[in-house]
Formats: C-alpha cells, sequence, structure tokens
C-alpha cells in the first residue's frame, strides 16, 4: 500500500541535519558545546510561514515520521499512517517537520557520537538529558527553518510530554498542542517499568558501565529484556489476546524452555530486533527524561499553576485501554487546563489497542484528528 | 434549532462562561459563541457527537456524566446546560447537584412526561411514543421521566430555587394547564 506510486505517501524522502554551534545548557546542569539534530520535513512551508506542524516522537521511533528512504523503500515512517497528502494531518496544507532528539541514536547528537574532548565516543559520560532540553534543541531547529511559530506541534507518548512543554517553554511559538496518550508526570508504576528496563541494561555484562563501544560489543540482552518489558506495557490484555491467544508454536507443549506460546514468540522476536538497532545507553537515557518529567514539580505540585504560562488550544487524546498512560493522567492535563480557562477538546477513545493505540489507525481517532487539523487557520 | 434550544440560547447572557452537558454535535455552544460571544466547553459521550463538536470547532470534553463533573471547579461557569438529556441519566440528583456546585445558574430542559398525549397512551396500556418522547421502550436511552411536578419537588428537596420557566408544545409557549398541554419544559435554577 506504500509502494512509490501511493497517492497519499509522502513518497521517497531525506534525512537531514542540522548543526548549532552554540552551547546548550542542560537542565541537569552539563553543557554541550555543540549538538546536531536529525529531522525530516514533508511539505512546503508557505510564504506566511504560518503552516509548520512539529511532530515529536516517542521512545524508539525516530525523525522519519512519513514516506520512505528511495534506498530501503520498507523503511516506513512510523506515523506514515497519520501524514501525508490528504491524510489527517495533510501535508498539502501542513509543512510537517519531523525532529529527533539530542541523545538519541538515530544521528543527532547521543552517547554514541564523539565527545570532542576527548575525541571517543561519549558513551557514559553523555549527560541525562530532559523533554526540556529536548524543547530547547527543537526550537533552535525552528529559528533554522524560519518558523516563528508553529500552527501546532503533536505527539504521542513521550512525544505528548514535548507537545506539552511546548506550550510552557514557548508559550507563544505554538498555537495549537495535540497531547495524545500522553502523562504530564508519570506514576510511580510507570517509572517502575522503566527502572526494570534499565536494571536490565546496566545488569548486562556486556553493559561495562556505558563504556562499550570501544569494546566491541553491545548489551544485547539487557537491550531484549528492556524491549520486552516496554511491549508488555504497550499492548493492552485484550488486545494480547485477540492478537496471539493461548496459540502455541509448535501446535504442543514442548515441556522445555524453548519457545512455546506465541507470545513469547512476539516478545523474543521484538526484542532481538531492538537490539540491532537500538542504543542502550540512548533507552537509559530516554527512560530518565520520561521519568523526570513533571512541570508542576516547580509548582508545589499543582498542574494547574505549571500550567497557566500555556497560551496554545489543545487536543487531548487518551485511549480507554492504555494501562501504560491510563485516561485518568489526560483527565489530569485536561483539568488543569481548564483550571486555566484554555481552549481545549479531549477525546477518551475506546479504542481496544493499549497505549500503541496512538500509532494505529482507528476511524474515530483518525476523524478527529483530521477535523482538527482541517479547522487550523493558516 | 430545537425550541428549547432557542429559548435557553434566549437565557444565556452575553459573555457568559457555557458547560453544555451532553452536547450532541455542539451547535448550540457554536450558536451561542457566534450570537452571544458567549464561550464554553460541551461535554458528551457519543463518540459520532464529539467528532461533530470537532469539526464545528466546539471545544468538548469526552467524559461520562454518570461519573459527576469532577473535571470542573466549583464555581467555574456562570450557566450550566442540561438540554433534553435529564431523562437520560442514571443519578439523577448527583448530576444536578454537581451542576450547581460548577455553575452559578443551571438551565435544565427535558420532554413532560405529564403531557396529555403520554398520560393517554399509559391509560390505554402504552409505553408513549410523541414527538419529543421518539423512542420504542426497547430501544430508548430514557431511563428517568418525569412530569412538571416531579421536576419541581425535586428542585424543592434539593433546595434549588426556579428562577424561570418556559413550557412549549410544537414550538408555541404553554401557560395553560402546562403540565398537561406542555410536551417540552425548560427551566432557569440557581442555588438556594
Amino acid at each position: 500500500m506504500n509502494a512509490p506510486h501511493d497517492p497519499s505517501s509522502v513518497g521517497a524522502v531525506t534525512a537531514q541535519k542540522a548543526r548549532f554551534d552554540k552551547p546548550l545548557r542542560l537542565k541537569g546542569g552539563a553543557e554541550l558545546p555543540s549538538f546536531e539534530l536529525s529531522y525530516e520535513t514533508y511539505g512546503e512551508l508557505n510564504a506566511a510561514r504560518s503552516n509548520a506542524v512539529l511532530v515529536c516522537h516517542a521512545l524508539n521511533a525516530s525523525h522519519h515520521v512519513a514516506g520512505f528512504y528511495a534506498e530501503d523503500q520498507s523503511n516506513i515512517g512510523w506515523w506514515d499512517n497519520l501524514v501525508g497528502p490528504g491524510k489527517p494531518l495533510d501535508t498539502n496544507r501542513f509543512f510537517v517537520v519531523g525532529s529527533n532528539y539530542i541523545g538519541s541514536c538515530f544521528g543527532s547528537t547521543g552517547p554514541a557520537s564523539i565527545n570532542p574532548t576527548t575525541g571517543k565516543p561519549w558513551g557514559a559520560d553523555f549527560p541525562v538529558v530532559t523533554v526540556e532540553d529536548w524543547v530547547e534543541a527543537q526550537a533552535r531547529l525552528a529559528d533554522h527553518l524560519g518558523i516563528e511559530r508553529f500552527a501546532a506541534v503533536i505527539g504521542g507518548s513521550l512525544g505528548a510530554m514535548q507537545a506539552l512543554q511546548w506550550t510552557l517553554s514557548y508559550p507563544e511559538r505554538i498555537r495549537h498542542s495535540l497531547v495524545i496518550a500522553a502523562a504530564a508526570r508519570l506514576t510511580p508504576q510507570n517509572i517502575a517499568f522503566n527502572e526494570v528496563a534499565r536494571q536490565a541494561i546496566m545488569t548486562d555484562p556486556d553493559f561495562h558501565g556505558g563504556h562499550y563501544y570501544d569494546k566491541g560489543v553491545v548489551p544485547v540482552r539487557g537491550l531484549r529484556i528492556a524491549r520486552m518489558i516496554g511491549h508488555i506495557t504497550y499492548l493492552s490484555g485484550e488486545a494480547m489476546a485477540e492478537k496471539f491467544g493461548r496459540l502455541l508454536r509448535r501446535g504442543a507443549p514442548g515441556f522445555d524452555f524453548d519457545v512455546d506460546f506465541e507470545i513469547e514468540s512476539y516478545l523474543r522476536y521484538q526484542g532481538d530486533k531492538f537490539s540491532t538497532y537500538f542504543d542502550a545507553n540512548t533507552y537509559l537515557r530516554i527512560t530518565k527524561a520520561l521519568d523526570y518529567y513533571d512541570p508542576a514539580a516547580d509548582f508545589g505540585g499543582s498542574l494547574s499553576a505549571a500550567l497557566a504560562r500555556a497560551k496554545a488550544a489543545f487536543l487531548v487524546v487518551s485511549f480507554k485501554s492504555d494501562w501504560r498512560f491510563p485516561p485518568p493522567q489526560s483527565r489530569e492535563i485536561v483539568r488543569a487546563l481548564l483550571d486555566n480557562r484554555r481552549i481545549v477538546s479531549y477525546l477518551e477513545i475506546d479504542a481496544p489497542g493499549g497505549h500503541d493505540a496512538f500509532l494505529l489507525e482507528d476511524a474515530r481517532y483518525h476523524n478527529a484528528l483530521r477535523a482538527y487539523f482541517g479547522n487550523i487557520e493558516l | 434549532m430545537r425550541a428549547d434550544l432557542n429559548v435557553i440560547a434566549q437565557w444565556v447572557a452575553p459573555q457568559a462562561r457555557v458547560l453544555d452537558l451532553g452536547c450532541g454535535d455542539g451547535r448550540l455552544l457554536r450558536h451561542l459563541w457566534h450570537e452571544r460571544e458567549a464561550p464554553g466547553y460541551g461535554v458528551e459521550i457519543d463518540d459520532a457527537a464529539v467528532l461533530g463538536c470537532v469539526e464545528n470547532d466546539v471545544n468538548v470534553l469526552q467524559v461520562d456524566l454518570e461519573s459527576g463533573l469532577s473535571l470542573f471547579a466549583d464555581r467555574s461557569f456562570d450557566c450550566v446546560i442540561l438540554s433534553e438529556t435529564l431523562q437520560t441519566i442514571h443519578r439523577t440528583e448527583l448530576l444536578m447537584r454537581e451542576m450547581l456546585r460548577v455553575g452559578r445558574e443551571v438551565i435544565v430542559s427535558f420532554p413532560n412526561f405529564g403531557h396529555w398525549n403520554a398520560r393517554l397512551q399509559v391509560a390505554l396500556g402504552r409505553m408513549p411514543v410523541s414527538e419529543t418522547l421518539p423512542y420504542e421502550w426497547y430501544e430508548t436511552p430514557n431511563v428517568h421521566h418525569c412530569t412538571i411536578v416531579d421536576f419541581e419537588d425535586l428542585c424543592r428537596r434539593l433546595r434549588v430555587r426556579i428562577r424561570e420557566r418556559l413550557v412549549l408544545h410544537a414550538g408555541h409557549p404553554v401557560t395553560f394547564l402546562p403540565n398537561l398541554l406542555g410536551s417540552l419544559a425548560v427551566y432557569r435554577c440557581t442555588a438556594g
């Protein structure tokens, strides 16, 4: 369906990089002397520069939001079902920017990049980055692209945290914020899952305290387990039962410890795949960024006080079957916005997909996004 | 627009902050914004209606009224509207209290089960079906029908003060024997 001639695809795209030589002071206190950000763009920036939409990605995705690479046509952008000509986020109308973040392993400056002061990969010395830092870096990218103000910033999960933070860091530079499958601050349960993932990585003998690049090894076992636990929490029990049931891989129980159930096979496959392309140091930092994010922390825990700065109009969307970022967490954001008399709509979609539902095509979800984007004046 | 919505629109003060519970596709809110510059939010549970609100560029919150109005702070609205939705609510008393908590003023409209036509159909041994009660008993979303007298009893019990009442039939005001001749009632109330 995403063959080159598909008229609803943005087609072949090229990843780009922007370099910033002005140092970036990070929330944690460290400073990046310079950095690069990977990004892609789709559609055209209009003359008034009023049609730019920033798409922020979540944990394991990248700036490759839509289309495919000419040299690797099976590598389709992670939100290709949403972004393209005639799609809900219509690239005939909007100039869409997919931005990576610092600390990533997809081309932006991160733990595997060369530390200019040592001439070696940063490894464990790469600083812990935060959602606020990512927004600072993206603001530089916006300057670089000549975008004074985004028509909208959209993201799901960790991407939603960025879409929210944009309204707080740069209230004048964003007109609409689409906050999907979100939390303004993780619950202890959510942090707990992240900690298990980090422990899996850090206790892998091949981790070497984060300095594994020059040892020629990768903490594959840790990454696999981190990804497996992630996947369990991204799916709803219902979706898992629907997809795998109690199906046996070999038709009958093996009475051994090879793969018996289909779900085991799926988790092993996902874990193996992930460990071949994702960087362990990046995983540690991104989960920390998730855990630390809490705009209310500086306001005595009051999210209402924290969001008083926001000026954007909001669309908040949650999914009933999402237990990793469950609807009450989105309602907390909505409540804080209502306390501040912000323009906000909230959709609670009864989709079965769990946290991953934000990536899936669902008519109620996509029609609402289509209508919302359609009403954004350019 | 529906007859009761026209009445409601006239009762909403210019620039009032409005909360419309069970707002459908948001047409009343859109009307209030255009005619009265009254900004508002709708609450709606139905997916198609919620999409209609987004299409109409109306603020909509997809939450269940049955669980109360916990999203909204005390006295955060000038006017809370419940139009032809009262009869679909299970926890009527809770919702009435919640409306009076978040709004300075409450506007409620409902089909009057005391209308002679409904009484006649019941007297003849059948559940009524009419223009204001358009559902067969087995498919109706309505769970709590009431008459004008019943509603006013509830208001007394909850210490709700009725500020204004308009009873309609076929879009026209009914002043003579309203509980018998009116098929739709609209109330403007405040606490205490």
